[in-house]
């Protein structure tokens, strides 16, 4: 495995005047209520270690409160942790000086925010630029490289416009020209599109996914929506009380939850469509076929489109292609299956 | 016999104080007391003041002492004050003189138009700007027009100069939370110190023939708002922006230029407009220190009970107040509607 673009590793925060003396609490064990009871410090992160790697899109999903935010501020030092490491592009963001500090999240880091905080005195124009102006290049070339981002995300002939005239969805994709000017491997997305209107946010979740398809970033993006975590996620990553409860694949962590608390979250997502064909078809042990499929399908096709193609009929069965090689089988009593939620099988079961 | 001399007697320190009829100067009551003939007997309890507290102890101050330490004080400390605050200072009489000559020297005809058009660039509101015009003439129709342009250039000058320490001095309080605690106490005394009060030191400080005197007090005085404003605004920035600011790395001297001054402007134009309305009402006290301007006619007023004097000299000063709040003000109102918040 290559190296990751970023790596955090033990890495705890706990808010309040004496950090450094309660942290071994934390470290024998104590929660983050008992922390706040007995001592009056509040745990925000609690021995996070995760792997981001490069040109992928890393989602970090929490409720409210699990410290997910404050997560994300760690990676450019928004936020100084209470004891841990911070790696990014094999640099130790730790020992870094001011200066060094100040560059790294010049040239590597940019940030799009939840209430898009746009400078509210300054040109759409302008604010797409602004990172390349605080580098000190020239106005020429940031006038044209934010020109360039805002037309690639849709807001060409609103570069003389101010913030306040626009929608927030246009808001944040001025947020968003903004981070692609800065031109930096990496990206940090503080719940970008949970202030917007949910037509607005799919929009938006698909003008991601399709920069993304072309830039290639290392994306590290923060919500509190599962829909849209597994909607983007290449990797997830799930919070509570500032621990990692899991992280993997999400389609992984969708079929084998392995903690109450996200069984509870997955069971109320719809599963047909976020489930994919690679997820749960049965590989190819031999090399045999069987006979009586009904055709071929995609390893990346999800379970809904599968349901339409196979018109409801659970007899069907279909062979699994990931480009021209054959990979696997998948009977559509399987997938049938697979759309149960596991709590809901259960309960099921202890019924009858 | 005094009613506190047993407490004395009783602490065991009669002797300390000294018999009570020596040569130690008398209190005003003991004056009274002397003229009237016959001891007051006063109240049965008095108050212990230190007057009251001398009658029976020689050794306890008057309170006259107090005044007069303070005055005493201040004259020790005076020689070493001027030496330091003369040279300082000089630079100050030196503008408003230079002001007050050129608005003098200007001609009308040059004068009136040029501050009608400044209205107009600063406001870009044309009711303003015919509001400033037609007040001009009404002060120059009654022969106003020369005290007029005198408190006109102390104003000026006074305000220039606060605004130029002012919003330094806001700036630095806004990043140091120390700062503002220990400078906040003073700008509330400033504020509150009643303003003749300004002037007994400083008559004592410098001539009063030297118009720093009054440049002071004026300065003093309206400094304050430009201060606290600059303050809160640079305090009130939306934190999420100053966030942003940061997660692109900006060092603190683009925040300040890019980020925090734009945003407080508002506030800061506020702080001006309200310093601007304050050097007036001081430039009109400082005629009492050789201050010209119409102040010096409303003084003439009250001095020689010239009533039309005083009230033409008083609504000139209305309508200078006027002119100088709405196109300030109408030059803030610009500014904040290119902030629109959402």
């Amino acid at each position: 495995m290559t190296q990751p673009m970023v790596s955090l590793s033990g890495l705890y925060k706990i808010f309040g005047p004496r950090d450094m003396e309660v942290l071994h609490h934390v470290q024998n064990g104590m929660g983050k209520e008992e922390l706040l009871a007995q001592h009056g410090h509040v745990l925000g992160l609690n021995n996070i270690n995760v792997d981001m790697q490069a040109g992928e899109i890393t989602v970090v999903m929490g409720l409210s409160g699990s410290g997910k935010s404050t997560l994300i501020r760690h990676l450019n030092r928004l936020i100084e942790p209470t004891a841990g490491e911070i790696i990014v592009q094999g640099e130790d963001v730790m020992q870094l000086s001011e200066d060094g500090l100040r560059h790294a999240r010049q040239e590597k880091m940019s940030m799009v925010f939840q209430k898009f905080a746009l400078l509210p005195h300054k040109t759409v124009l302008k604010n797409a630029g602004m990172p390349l102006s605080v580098r000190g290049e020239d106005e020429v070339t940031c006038d044209r490289e934010a020109a360039k981002w805002l037309n690639r995300v849709g807001l060409t002939g609103f570069e003389n416009h101010y913030p306040a005239q626009l929608s927030g969805g246009m808001q944040q994709r001025v947020g968003i020209a903004r981070a692609l000017t800065a031109n930096t491997p990496i990206m940090l997305m503080d719940e970008a599109f949970s202030a917007l209107d949910p037509l607005i946010r799919t929009d938006m979740q698909d003008l991601l996914l399709e920069l993304q398809k072309e830039l290639h970033k290392t994306i590290i993006f923060i919500t509190h929506d599962l829909d849209e975590a597994l909607k983007l996620a290449d990797h997830l990553v799930i919070l509570k009380d500032g621990f990692v409860v899991q992280q993997g694949e999400p389609q992984h962590i969708l079929l084998n939850p392995n903690d109450p608390y996200i069984e509870d979250f997955v069971s109320d997502i719809n599963r047909a469509r976020v489930l994919r064909v690679r997820s749960i078809m049965t590989p190819l042990v031999d090399g045999k076929v069987p006979e009586d499929a009904h055709g071929e399908v995609d390893v990346n096709d999800t379970l809904e489109s599968m349901i339409a193609r196979s018109g409801g009929d659970t007899s069907h069965a279909y062979i699994v292609k990931d480009g021209e090689q054959t990979v696997g089988t998948l009977d559509m009593t399987e997938l049938v299956r697979a759309l149960v939620p596991r709590v809901a099988s259960e309960a099921g079961a202890r019924q009858s | 016999m005094a009613f506190y001399d047993k407490l004395f007697s009783a602490m065991g320190l009669s002797d300390w104080c000294g018999t009570s009829d020596d040569k130690a100067p008398l209190s005003l009551a003991d004056l009274a007391a002397q003229a009237g003939g016959a001891e007051d007997a006063g109240p049965v309890f008095p108050i212990p003041s230190f007057d009251n507290l001398h009658e029976s102890c020689n050794r306890v101050w008057q309170s006259r002492d107090v005044t007069n330490g303070i005055e005493d004080g201040f004259l020790a400390a005076k020689p070493a004050l001027k030496a330091v605050l003369d040279p300082i200072t000089q630079p100050l009489s030196w503008v408003l003189d230079g002001a007050l000559w050129l608005f003098e020297a200007t001609p009308w005809f040059i004068m009136v138009p040029l501050l009608v058009a400044i209205s107009w660039y600063a406001s870009r509101s044309r009711p303003v700007t015919i509001f400033v015009a037609v007040a001009i003439m009404l002060l120059a129709v009654v022969d106003h027009y020369d005290v007029a342009m005198q408190t006109l250039s102390i104003i000026f000058v006074c305000t220039t100069i606060s605004v130029l320490f002012g919003v330094p001095i806001g700036i630095a309080m806004s990043k140091s939370d120390r700062l503002q605690k220990s400078v906040v106490p003073l700008l509330d005394l400033l504020q509150t110190l009643p303003t003749f009060v300004y002037l007994i030191p400083l008559i004592f400080l410098f001539s009063v023939t030297e118009s720093k005197l009054y440049g002071i007090a004026i300065i003093l005085y309206a400094i304050v708002p430009v201060i606290r404003l600059t303050d809160l605004g640079i305090r009130l920035v939306d934190s999420d922006v100053i966030e942003a600011a940061n997660a692109f790395g900006m060092n603190d001297r683009q925040k300040l230029i890019r980020v925090q001054l734009p945003l407080a402007l508002p506030n800061i134009m506020a702080g001006i407009n309200q310093t601007i309305m304050m050097s007036l009402a001081m430039v009109v006290i400082a005629s009492l220190v050789s201050a010209p301007g119409l102040g010096v006619n409303v003084l003439r007023g009250i001095r020689n009970l010239e009533l039309g004097v005083g009230i033409v000299a008083g609504i000139g000063i209305v309508l200078l107040a006027v002119i100088l709040d709405r196109v300030s003000k109408a030059a803030l109102t610009r500014v904040d509607k290119t902030q629109v918040k959402h």
